[in-house]
This record gives C-alpha cells, sequence and structure tokens, in this order.
C-alpha cells in the first residue's frame, strides 16, 4: 500500500461518498453500508468479476460495469439499484438456477446459503427460464469435505481461497462455458490430492451449498467467513 | 356477492402442501365463510368445477395424467396458484430428472420388487421424460414457493385473492423455506 493515499470522492445512489484511489466501487459501497449484490467477490481475495450481479450504473456511460473490479474515479455518478439493472440480476441469477441442479429443500446450505438469499432479496418467486437438469458429478472422496457439482456456480472463491491464502493451488477450472467445472490437481479425486491439506478454506468461503463438511444434514451447513479478512490484514501487517 | 369457488389439486408432491393447508387450523372456518372449497384432495367431489375462482397446484407435472389434469384445471380456473416449491421448480420430483424415466422404473418396478417385476401398463400413468414445473406447460398467475409454504403464507395469500388483491410473498417465503 502506498504511504500517501490518494482521496477520490463520488456519489453512489446519491450519496457523497469517498475512497481511496486503489479501491473498488463495491468496496466504498460496503464501507458506507450500501448493498450490491454479489456472490463471487469475497473480502481479502482478488477480484475476478465472474457472477455479473455487482453490475451498475455510471452516469454518461451505456456499458454496465461491475463494480467489484471498477476502481473509483473521481466525480463519478453510481446508481446500485435501479429496475434495469435488477431485472438484469434476477436474470442471471435465474440462468444459474438452472444450469446445476439446485434442490434448496434438501440442501445442506438451506437457509445460510448466499444465493437462496440472493434470490429472495431480489424478489425471485419463480424462473422463467426452462430448467436443464444436467447429471453432475458428487466427489465425497475426502475423508471430511464433499464437493456438490450440482450446486456449483463456478464463482471461483475456493481456486481463489486455496491459492492466494493457504498457497495449495487444488483447485482449478477445467473446460470452457457450460462444460466448466471446478477440479482437484489434474480432475483427480480430491480423496487422493497430494496438494490439498485438508484446511477446509474451500469449504468456508464456497457461497452455495456445492462444498460443505461431511455429517452435515439438510440446512445444518453454516459456514464461517471470519477467519479471512484477520489472515490477510495479518499478512498486510507483516510485508 | 355470491361466495368464490376455491380448488386444491395435488400433482407430483408429496402432500406436505396441503398439510400446511391444513395447518390453518381455526382460519380454515374463517375461509369456510369466504368461499367454498369445491374440488380437493381434502373433499369429496369427483369433477373438477367449469368456473373456479382459484385453484391452488401442489406437486410438479411429471406424468401424462398430471398434464391432462393442469391443462383441464387451467381451462377452468381464474386464477391459478402453484403452491409449494415442488409446483415452482418440480425440486423433489425433478430429482429424477438427470438419470432419466429408465432408471425410475428400473429401480421402482424391476430392482426392488420380487413378485412379477416388470413396468405396469394399465393403472400407473406413464411419466413425462422429466418431472417440470408447472408454469412450463400452463400459465401461472401466483407463485409461493417454500417446501412447504407456511400456513401464515398460504392464509395470507388466499385471502388477498379472495378479496381482489395480488399478494406479494416476496419476503416472506423463498425456494426451500
Ligand atoms: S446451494 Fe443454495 S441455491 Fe443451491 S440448492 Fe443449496 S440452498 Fe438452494
Ligand atoms: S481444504 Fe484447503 S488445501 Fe484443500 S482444497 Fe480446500 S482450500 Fe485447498
Ligand atoms: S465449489 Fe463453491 S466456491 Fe467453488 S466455484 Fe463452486 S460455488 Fe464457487
Ligand atoms: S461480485 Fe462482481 S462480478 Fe461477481
Amino acid at each position: 500500500m502506498s504511504p500517501v493515499a490518494t482521496v477520490k470522492t463520488l456519489k453512489i445512489d446519491g450519496r457523497d461518498v469517498s475512497g481511496r484511489q486503489e479501491e473498488t466501487i463495491l468496496d466504498v459501497a460496503r464501507q458506507n453500508g450500501i448493498f450490491i449484490p454479489r456472490l463471487c467477490e469475497m473480502d481479502g481475495l482478488s477480484d475476478v468479476g465472474a457472477c455479473r450481479l455487482c453490475l451498475v450504473e455510471i452516469k454518461g456511460q451505456n456499458k454496465l460495469l461491475p463494480a467489484c473490479v471498477t476502481v473509483v474515479e473521481e466525480g463519478m455518478e453510481v446508481t446500485t439499484g435501479s429496475e434495469r439493472l435488477n431485472n438484469y440480476r434476477r436474470m442471471i441469477l435465474e440462468l444459474l438456477f438452472t444450469e446445476r441442479n439446485h434442490v434448496c429443500s434438501v440442501c445442506v446450505s438451506n437457509g445460510h446459503c448466499e444465493m437462496q438469499m440472493l434470490a429472495q432479496r431480489l424478489g425471485i418467486t419463480h424462473v422463467h427460464f426452462p430448467y436443464r437438469y444436467p447429471k453432475e458429478e458428487v466427489d465425497a472422496s475426502h475423508e471430511r469435505f464433499v464437493i456438490d457439482h450440482n450446486r456449483c456456480i463456478l464463482c471461483t472463491r475456493c481456486l481463489r481461497v486455496c491459492d492466494e491464502i493457504e498457497g495449495a493451488h487444488t483447485w482449478d477450472i477445467m473446460g470452457r462455458g457450460i462444460d466448466a467445472k471446478v477440479i482437484t490437481d489434474l480432475n483427480e479425486s480430491w480423496g487422493t490430492s497430494e496438494t490439498c491439506t485438508s484446511c477446509g478454506k474451500c469449504v468456508q468461503v464456497c457461497p452455495t451449498g456445492a462444498l460443505f463438511e461431511k455429517g452435515r444434514s439438510v440446512a445444518e451447513m453454516m459456514k464461517r467467513r471470519q477467519f479471512l479478512p484477520y489472515l490477510t490484514m495479518m499478512r498486510e501487517e507483516n510485508e | 356477492m355470491s361466495k368464490k369457488k376455491i380448488a386444491t389439486v395435488w400433482l407430483d408432491g408429496c402432500s406436505g402442501c396441503h398439510m400446511s393447508f391444513l395447518d390453518m387450523d381455526e382460519r380454515l372456518l374463517a375461509l369456510a365463510g369466504a368461499a367454498d372449497l369445491v374440488y380437493s384432495p381434502l373433499v369429496d367431489a369427483k369433477e373438477f368445477p367449469p368456473d373456479v375462482d382459484v385453484t391452488l397446484v401442489e406437486g410438479a407435472v411429471s406424468s401424462e395424467e398430471d398434464l391432462r389434469k393442469i391443462n383441464m384445471i387451467r381451462e377452468r380456473t381464474k386464477i391459478l396458484v402453484s403452491l409449494g416449491d415442488c409446483a415452482v421448480t418440480a425440486n423433489v420430483p425433478g430429482m429424477r430428472n438427470p438419470f432419466g424415466t429408465k432408471a425410475v422404473y428400473d429401480r421402482a418396478y424391476r430392482e426392488n420388487v420380487t413378485f412379477d417385476p416388470g413396468v405396469p401398463d394399465q393403472v400407473v400413468p406413464a411419466l413425462l421424460p422429466t418431472s417440470r414445473p408447472v408454469h412450463e406447460f400452463v400459465k401461472v398467475d401466483i407463485y409461493i414457493p417454500g417446501c412447504p409454504p407456511s400456513a401464515d403464507n398460504i392464509y395470507y395469500a388466499v385471502t388477498e385473492l379472495l378479496e381482489g388483491r395480488t399478494p406479494d410473498l416476496t419476503l416472506k417465503t423463498r425456494f426451500g423455506s
């Protein structure tokens, strides 16, 4: 972090706010208690702009920009919750529901899932697109954890925490588009992974019920996220 | 004003949504004052009447019989309500979808059967290739997600509809709850 931080002032939803020059719109919104939906972004991990739920409008620009990877600029005027934005967000989220198999009623994360909560917050009562019902795998070979691809939304939080925080880089993405999936090592079973330290960080940051601890039944998987800002802070202090 | 007519139907669901409906307890009496339950698994009517005001549908559309019923009901109903996650998303009945009907038939009528295994060709209606939400087949007017939706939410939705208003359930219930 540079010793002299330049401060930018801008407007978010008509409110005057300010942020340091390297901060994103999402960072500054969060500091000011302004809610912007997001599923891939996580405080403490690098930003990838994968889910597009954080799209915002910026005055003078036609394009919608993802708030998690757009840094603040002097004089910016940002709108976070217009009807147009929320329509797009609902569409994106509905497509996520159709892409794999989300059966909330029997899900380990029922009641604690970021995707489920966001759907409710955005007022989704049903999905307008036809469901795909693809056949997806479940890998329960790890002695403590399970990956259920039916519930994975490819946010890549698991990849990032494993690589950037744990330093193991067990996770990767294989395939493109609709065929993309997260894999452990070279698409080997998680249980025989030689890189995984079994730290469980990936499980804790996963926004859905895709990653969970064995022995958890329906609605029992609550994720603990507090470690992440703490670890990041300790690192920054040591730098 | 003549009394409104309500109906409830049970497609591919576990009857949990109907249990939740019964859970309205003494409020059922209040409802009975405002409307007649003209067709339901809970009452003894054989034919679905031609002019129902509000029909609550539990369950996904999974068989040829479900499909025939829902088309007929849609024609005879002013306001069609998808009640519960099975009707809204296919939910648990939809969990067979990735595997195909053959696997389902084999499991139910061959692998677990000792006497005369084989798929029945009478009485049991044929399965559709996938079990799907009601609104993928007919127009649905109101959605009440939840597995099952609470009695409070059902009561709220039905009373609003009987009063001629559109219930807003968005913050009251969600998928899975
Ligand atoms: S991961 Fe979330 S959205 Fe998907 S089934 Fe589980 S609770 Fe529902
Ligand atoms: S448990 Fe830890 S090391 Fe293993 S995959 Fe998850 S984050 Fe990586
Ligand atoms: S397993 Fe979880 S954290 Fe990893 S990409 Fe899928 S949803 Fe995201
Ligand atoms: S939170 Fe910005 S793209 Fe996912």
